[in-house]
């Protein structure tokens, strides 16, 4: 009898401090969606294990739902269900509608009322302003950001007796007239190509020569914006990039970025025009020595604005327990120290966001012996970014590029003149963005 | 015509249809009723707003007029698809048929492609034909001398993806031609022979009215294939460029509906779809199946 007892006795105290155990050390799960595959998925995982392991009480959980657009649809879907993950990597041209969807906590919200102090004026400038509000507070959390610049083809330029071009200081334009000319009467198959045509050449023109996009400041002071993109500054670029195709100064080859990449790493094309994330591309499979310089210029802009970024940054959804909230803030601010940060630029290329990570990259001597990869910085950081050049906030953005997309090939195939694809452009896309308006009114 | 046979009808027979009625029912009109009711609202994806505009969506895309030519190019594309595939696939079942040796081998290695996704299916074309890195488009510029361009070339576009889209349905329609071909009586043949009539009299007279019931069924099947199921290879091979000239209507509502999150635009689209397809196979059933012999 009294061995029972006792018996009974252990096992009821063993049973308690293996369940309190368990509700002790259980961390809160972090759900986190994303659309990092490949090496730039395994980075992620090594700065989501890296947090995991600096703490115990929450565990991140990251997971990838595929591209872009599948990530946010599988976002939207959840939402609906009301299973959504805490944390969803959103595309930038998708900003507006994460912006608007009444299912996000505002990053800058979480920070305070968590309890961070985050000084933002620490980041950079041209990334944080793609994803803040009218009133400059920051919305989602940057997490891969990339900006256009232009790879060239060193040999076919020796070969050519063309001087290379600065890392600082752009070509402009008329300079480079004269070096696809040369180029090409040196033997080279194709001057320039360019990849994502209207993120290159019409929204990062207009933001470095200071020229809006999208009236209400690109679109960030309100949905009853129109597109401006048909002004002469742009529809004399679109005359010169398709008076160069007759001589193959320029040559166009497809929307995204594989046509242009096949022909500047087979040496066919000189110069091109590509985002910093390509890098690791032309490493791979370039058998020739090249380089990258910044974008080009028009003669008049002696100070050029900022490039505009592209990629995806990170938005916090609403809807789960207060908790795990804070889980959420502590994650976001391991990801912005110096060290995740310069894991994330050294291993994929995309733009450190703090000025400290920058600054201990510089200080240890990363761009001195990768020089190139320093050019897309400083040419996001050569000014403060203002109105035109700080992003684009437009309602269906994804259509809209699709409608330039549409409209410039028209161009490039002698089916309309520059203006009168703008013209069309401009009419197409207002219709979208008040189609937009009034959904969400 | 059918012949139709009547049962009559009992408690167990509706128990027995019950599952499949309640399949397509969730699976099928649930979706549809949920799509009709979208296509009249304006609504934000996440599910915040909604309003109800009528016919809004429609007057939208119908007063639009590359949407119009949208319509236009789908069906010549899905045609196109179709004519290609099933010509192809009619005429490697032919010359299967009579193949002599290794006719297992031979068969197994013709439906092969079959089992390649569409979009996958667009990714080789691309590499045999894109004009930067394609094998075929290098021969076709350097030593044919044509001028081969589907980046820029609205026809080159159409023509490539047609090709991409029609290679991988041609295993598809060559298994049924094999089988429909394997079901005619080798007396009828041999009786027109006897009577002196040759292969290509043979094939017009006997082979190709046989085979009119399959040939029926695989046009139904290709054409909803290239209306529905091709979006893969657009979306890997042009995205609807240059200019607009491979836009198809599947492309269009994926476009629309999935990156762009435009949900009432997009299932207008997909009513307008629905619509289309249901026309064009009643049309098909009226106009067409009169002529299929069902008995031999």
């Amino acid at each position: 009898m009294k061995g029972k007892r006792g018996a009974t006795l252990i096992a009821v105290m063993l049973a308690m401090v293996l369940l309190a155990g368990q509700v002790w050390a259980e961390p809160i799960t972090i759900e986190w969606w994303h659309a990092m595959r490949g090496a730039r998925g395994e980075t992620l995982d090594k700065m989501v294990k890296a947090f995991n392991d600096s703490q115990t009480e929450y565990k991140v959980v990251a997971t990838n739902k595929g591209d872009y657009g599948e990530v946010v649809n599988a976002g939207v879907a959840a939402y609906r269900a009301k299973k959504h993950p805490h944390i969803i990597q959103a595309f930038e041209v998708g900003t507006m509608t994460m912006m608007l969807s009444g299912a996000i906590y505002p990053v800058y919200q979480l920070m305070a009322d968590q309890g961070y102090k985050i000084d933002w004026s620490g980041y950079l400038q041209a990334v944080l302003s793609y994803y803040v509000d009218e009133k400059n507070n920051l919305l989602s959390m940057p997490f891969n950001s990339s900006t256009a610049v232009m790879f060239y083809n060193v040999d076919l330029f020796k070969k050519a007796g063309i001087d290379l071009p600065s890392k600082t200081t752009p070509l402009t334009w008329d300079q480079m007239a004269e070096i696809t000319a040369k180029l090409v009467a040196s033997g080279a198959k194709k001057g320039m190509v360019t990849t994502w045509q209207s993120w290159i050449q019409i929204e990062n023109y207009s933001a470095m020569h200071d020229i809006p996009f999208a009236s209400k400041a690109n679109g960030y002071e309100g949905l009853d914006c129109e597109l401006m993109i048909d002004n002469p500054k742009v529809v004399k670029h679109l005359e010169r990039l398709k008076s160069w195709m007759a001589d193959n100064r320029f040559a166009y080859e497809g929307r995204e970025y594989q046509g242009p990449n096949a022909a500047f790493v087979a040496g066919d094309a000189a110069i091109m025009m590509e985002s910093v994330s390509g890098i690791g591309n032309v490493a791979k499979n370039a058998k020739f020595a090249w380089d990258i310089a910044p974008l080009p210029v028009e003669v008049e802009m002696k100070e050029p604005q900022n490039s505009i970024i592209g990629g995806a940054s990170l938005w916090v959804m609403k809807g789960h327990p207060k908790a795990d909230y804070k889980g959420v803030a502590a994650f976001l601010n391991f990801l912005a120290q110096t060290d995740m940060q310069e894991l994330w630029h050294k291993e994929t290329g995309y733009f450190p966001i703090t000025m400290k990570a920058y600054e201990s990259l510089k200080s240890e001597g990363f761009f001195d012996k990768i020089p190139y990869q320093e050019v897309g910085i400083k040419q996001l950081n050569r000014t403060v970014p203002n109105k035109n050049s700080r992003g684009i906030r437009l309602g269906y953005f994804v259509q809209i590029r699709n409608i330039l997309d549409e409209e410039m090939e028209l161009i490039w195939n002698g089916s309309k003149t520059p203006k009168q694809a703008m013209a069309d452009a401009t009419k197409r896309g207002n219709d979208k963005l008040r189609e937009f308006e009034k959904t969400n009114k | 015509m059918i012949k139709r046979s009547h049962f009559k009808a009992n408690a167990l027979a509706y128990l027995l249809i019950t599952p499949q009625v309640l399949v397509t029912l969730a699976f099928f009109y649930w979706p549809a009723i949920q799509g009709l009711l979208q296509s009249l609202m304006l609504s934000d994806p996440f599910g915040r707003r909604s309003q109800f505009v009528w016919l809004e969506n429609f007057v939208r895309i119908f007063t639009d007029v590359l949407y119009l030519k949208s319509i236009g190019i789908t069906l010549f594309f899905s045609l196109a698809t179709a004519l290609v595939s099933l010509a192809i696939g009619l005429a490697i079942g032919c010359l299967a048929n009579r193949a002599l040796r290794a006719k297992a081998l031979i068969r197994t290695l013709l439906i092969w492609p079959y089992a390649v996704a569409p979009a996958i299916s667009g990714i080789l074309w691309l590499f045999l034909l894109h004009p930067s890195y394609g094998v075929v488009a290098y021969f076709l510029k350097n030593v044919v001398g044509m001028h081969w361009n589907p980046l820029l070339n609205g026809n080159d576009a159409l023509f490539l993806v047609v090709v991409a889209s029609a290679w991988k349905q041609i295993s598809y329609n060559f298994v049924f031609f094999m089988a429909g071909l394997q079901a005619i009586p080798l007396s009828l043949i041999e009786a027109a022979a006897m009577d002196g009539a040759g292969p290509l009299r043979r094939f017009w007279v006997i082979t190709f009215p046989l085979l009119s019931p399959t040939i029926f069924f695989l046009t139904v099947m290709n054409i909803i294939y290239a209306f529905f199921e091709t979006f893969g290879v657009i979306h890997t091979v042009t995205q609807g460029g240059p200019g607009g000239a491979t836009n198809t209507l599947v492309y269009k509502v994926y476009q629309d509906g999935f990156i762009g999150l435009n949900m009432g635009a997009s299932a207008a689209q997909s009513l307008v779809l629905m619509a289309l397809i249901i026309t064009v196979t009643v049309l098909q059933f009226r106009f067409v199946e009169r002529r299929v012999q069902y008995t031999t």
